[in-house]
């Protein structure tokens, strides 16, 4: 498939990673030049510069062939809302996921026909996560009709699961892992697939799970 | 735009994020004033944009005033509707879409273009 991402914070490089590994075409688009330069140290000609709320950057970026995918992550959700606007309507783009930074602006993505959305947690929220490491839960998404989110841990020294494959683990019924992170590389986490310290691991769960899967995953 | 449209004798309410906007209305500014965003809908109800007879959005993001401007038209059925839309390319896909389109960059061009073509041939 070819699947354009725009936005490339945490959640657009996880995605752009996460399909590239699984042997994808994507194109990333991301408009702060600081951010940009180091996505193209990792993603080289996959990475492009601009606003792609403007109809040059989306033409650069391939919507004219148009790609199967096109995922909306910025920051901001009036972009979110207009690239998708522009997207579906102006390149027949046949399916488009937005992330929705702030709750309340949910019913403008509904009213303009944008979905499926994806809800996360606020961007405040995020930060403060990311700030304080004893949290060590980082919410990355929340699929709030599915009743789902995303989170990513990070694999401690102190952790029993280093060492162990993903089919030991006693994780709770209402979370799976979905990928693992290891050197820069996404792998998807199967039955066989060993955890090691380090190891970013990306895990979807039911809302309310978070402190079981915590235990599975870190506790000694 | 607010001052010359309550000096004509409209009933105007301004929504703007920053309470500077208040200073530069002017001292004695009549009309009522939210402090909030535009995509804020608990705002714009405050300031009653489901009895408004029109709706200008002209915060200075395009994207804003795009999704806006179609909120006010779709979601409260404003009878009147204008965005600002700087950049000429976006202005294009959205006119015609039931709102009002304003690009002051097409009009400087074409005001520029105009004053310079008429001097050259004068």
């Amino acid at each position: 498939m070819f699947v354009v991402v725009i936005g490339g914070g945490k959640v657009g490089v996880s995605v752009t990673r996460t399909l590239l590994a699984l042997g994808h075409e994507l194109v990333l688009v991301e408009q702060e030049r600081g951010r940009y330069e180091r996505l193209e140290e990792e993603f080289q000609h996959r990475a492009i510069h601009g606003d792609g709320t403007e109809i040059f950057v989306l033409e650069q970026a391939g919507l004219g062939r148009p790609p199967d995918i096109l995922v909306a992550v910025t920051g901001d959700d009036e972009d979110n809302i207009v690239i998708c606007q522009l997207a579906q309507e102006k390149y027949g783009v046949p399916k488009v996921i937005a992330r929705v930074n702030d709750p309340r602006n949910e019913p403008h993505f509904d009213l303009l026909g944008i979905s499926p959305t994806v809800s996360a947690t606020s961007m405040v929220l995020a930060l403060v996560e990311h700030e304080v490491p004893q949290h060590e839960l980082v919410h990355l998404l929340e699929l709030r009709k599915e009743n789902l989110e995303i989170v990513e841990v990070e694999i401690k020294k102190s952790s029993a699961a280093a060492g162990k494959r993903v089919e030991d683990l006693h994780l709770p019924q209402t979370a799976r892992l979905i990928s693992v992170v290891r050197d820069g590389r996404a792998e998807i986490a199967v039955g066989s697939t060993e955890l090691h310290v380090g190891d970013q691991v990306l895990a979807i769960l039911e809302p309310g799970s978070e402190d079981d899967l915590r235990s599975v995953l870190l506790s000694s | 735009m607010a001052a010359r449209l309550r000096s004509e004798g409209w009933e105007v309410v301004v929504v703007d994020e920053s309470e500077e906007a208040l200073g530069r209305l002017g001292p004695n500014w009549p009309g009522e004033f939210h402090l909030g965003h535009g995509m804020d809908t608990s705002i714009l109800e405050q300031a009653g944009i489901a009895d408004a007879d029109a709706f200008i959005a002209s915060t200075d993001g395009d994207n804003t005033n795009i999704v806006i401007a179609q909120v006010a038209k779709r979601r409260y059925e404003v009878p009147a509707v204008a965005a600002r839309i700087l950049d000429p390319a976006r202005a294009d896909f959205y006119s015609g879409r039931g709102f009002n389109v304003v690009s002051p960059t097409s009009t400087a061009i074409a005001e520029l273009s105009e004053s310079v073509l008429s001097a050259g041939g004068s």
